[in-house]
């Protein structure tokens, strides 16, 4: 188990911070950028010094060098060695440690062969695709058989594809070692997608820990809900189920049609960025097509603009980017067409 | 074969503008093209001076002072120089105590040193070999410690997370990774250092590479003067290859 007590770090917006991690848990650090997510994990593997007290499974970290935490930390820019192959990289840590050339030659084929990067072992960094760096960097990170897990914003430099592909990687492998990880993200989905419990920070402060779907339909305070985009939760009054792990729920006059595996739920959330608006109907085959109203312009961010659409009486929030808010052309009371994707559509667990 | 062409093609057109040039300063003074030609030989005359002097004591003398000079000189100012940049791009503390001296001393020419130098070491072989070694020394410190501190910090951060000590994380990471930088620094002061010593030699040192074109000036002699020239000129490309090459074998692969 790993338990951070943070009183105040220099320079650093990060104060009175108080987590404890399980083993084999994945824990991930949800903010906004500066928020304090990485100094965090700057704390947890001793990069940065600090007033308070880090302890692995009851053990004082406060005066063990970054060296010797046994922790294996993956950078957002995968730092890679550039004038090292893809072979030396992962061999890095185990040569250092002195572990003897047939333990490190083992070790590194069966990462390169976990991995699937045999191929490109003897390759320098710089002509590999972001997929590969983050698979030889993931490799390096888990040679020396680190207990703890961090990972820093590990996919926000790959195209969706790519990344969707290796968190599923990742997130198999984390379960299948049992390593016990922290995992900073500012994006969502991915934090939903992976996490066993969820810290939301603001301002350096940790605002709430729970597991994914309480944060979601049990914020504890306005600004986790504002943090998520104010996701609009519904209560389902129907469930029916349809063919092909679809229902069909009722809430109030809106009727949706969700993904659903037949366990109960009662509550929806609808995720305000993933809603599409349309000045005109929507023709794509997509599911979930209404005509709606927009009611209210809430507020106009920097680059973010959150509106409130009304469909039958039932009112959504809905988040925009300004390109697209400046785009669409339109005032308060218009009708406005709109479609509510799978993927924003959450269900609770009853 | 388009790409063939076009990665020949530059050369080519090096090679032809030299050709051009050698054509130009030939014909210009044969045919009487040049003002004072009696004066300035053509180029096949250099060539045929030089494999003359060749063979002549006085060119090779002055050539292998020079020559000695410059190496004794650019090894010692490189060599520390080296050393130096990576402890102050290491090192903040120590950064921090030689910058503002490093900052006052960086601008000031090698051959502004020769007045105040002739005065403490006086005129003997030492005073080249100083010279050359302040004009080697203060721009490969720039170039080292500008090179070590673009290392970022997360390659030091992870290579540290990894185990290494601080003398492992400078040389599996942050030298390797300085050393464009440190050639640069290399490459240019290299060729920079037989500009000076033939300058040295011009002002204040009775022998070497200067100092015989100096005295072949004193009696009119053009064509040694543009031997001295070419020699000159082919040494500073040498150097400057060398190091391209070094450095290519170095990173070449990587970088």
């Amino acid at each position: 188990m790993v338990n951070i007590k943070l009183k105040n770090i220099n320079n650093f917006n990060c104060k009175d911070i108080n987590l404890d991690i399980k083993d084999g848990e994945m824990m991930v650090l949800i903010g906004q950028t500066g928020a304090g997510k990485t100094t965090i994990l700057n704390v947890i593997s001793g990069l940065i010094p600090y007033e308070g007290s880090v302890y692995f499974n009851g053990k004082c970290m406060d005066n063990v060098s970054p060296a010797k935490r046994d922790v294996g930390y993956l950078f957002q820019s995968f730092a890679l060695f550039p004038n090292l192959t893809v072979r030396e990289n992962i061999s890095f840590g185990l040569e250092v440690k002195d572990f003897d050339k047939n333990q490190i030659n083992t070790r590194v084929d069966e990462l390169t062969s976990l991995f699937g990067i045999e191929h490109i072992a003897n390759r320098y960094p710089k002509g590999l695709s972001g997929g590969e760096k983050q698979r030889v960097a993931f490799a390096r990170t888990l040679a020396t058989n680190p207990k703890i897990l961090l990972l820093d914003e590990p996919f926000s430099n790959l195209d969706p594809r790519t990344a969707n592909i290796l968190r599923n990687e990742m997130k198999n492998l984390q379960k299948e070692l049992n390593i016990t990880t922290v995992f900073v993200t500012h994006n969502q989905k991915e934090a939903f997608e992976l996490a066993d419990r969820v810290a939301v920070i603001k301002n350096g402060i940790i605002e709430q820990v729970s597991k994914p779907m309480d944060i979601l339909f049990n914020p504890y305070t306005q600004s986790v809900h504002h943090l998520l985009g104010s996701p609009t939760i519904l209560r389902c009054d129907e469930v029916k189920e349809l063919d092909f792990g679809l229902a069909k729920v009722t809430c109030g006059s809106l009727s949706l049609v969700v993904i659903n595996d037949g366990e109960p739920f009662d509550k929806v959330a609808i995720l305000s960025y993933e809603i599409r608006l349309s000045k005109y109907p929507i023709d794509s085959v997509i599911p979930n097509k209404f005509k709606a109203k927009l009611v209210d312009v809430v507020a106009i961010g920097k680059s973010i603009v959150q509106l409130v659409v009304e469909i039958q009486n039932t009112k959504l929030t809905v988040e925009l980017s300004k390109t697209n808010w400046n785009q669409l052309g339109i005032e308060v009371s218009e009708n406005i067409y709109i479609a509510i994707p799978f993927g924003s559509i959450i269900t609770s667990i009853k | 074969m388009n790409s063939e062409q076009n990665n020949y093609a530059p050369k080519i057109r090096g090679i032809f503008s030299i050709l051009i040039f050698i054509a130009l300063w030939e014909f210009s003074i044969r045919l009487g093209w040049m003002p004072g030609n009696i004066f300035f030989p053509p180029f096949s005359e250099v060539i045929g001076e030089i494999w003359e002097m060749l063979f002549d004591d006085l060119l090779i003398d002055s050539y292998k002072s020079s020559f000695i000079r410059v190496i004794i000189g650019f090894l010692v100012g490189a060599t520390s120089g080296v050393i130096i940049g990576i402890w102050m791009g290491w090192s903040q503390k120590v950064y921090d105590w030689t910058k503002p001296i490093i900052s006052i001393l960086y601008p000031i020419p090698a051959l502004g040193w020769l007045p105040l130098l002739m005065l403490i070491i006086g005129i003997n072989e030492v005073l080249p070999v100083v010279i050359i070694f302040i004009c080697s020394f203060f721009p490969i410190v720039y170039n080292t410690v500008k090179g070590i501190k673009e290392v970022k910090p997360e390659f030091i951060n992870a290579a540290r997370l990894l185990g290494a000590s601080d003398f492992v994380i400078l040389k599996k990471v942050v030298i390797p990774q300085a050393l464009p930088y440190i050639f640069i620094g290399l490459k240019l002061e290299s060729g920079a250092a037989w500009r000076t010593v033939v300058a040295a030699e011009m002002i204040a040192i009775p022998t070497g590479i200067g100092a015989l074109m100096m005295r072949a000036e004193n009696l009119m002699r053009i064509d040694i003067i543009l031997v001295c020239l070419i020699i000159l000129s082919v040494m500073c490309l040498i150097f400057e290859s060398f190091f391209s090459y070094l450095e290519h074998r170095m990173t070449g692969e990587w970088n």
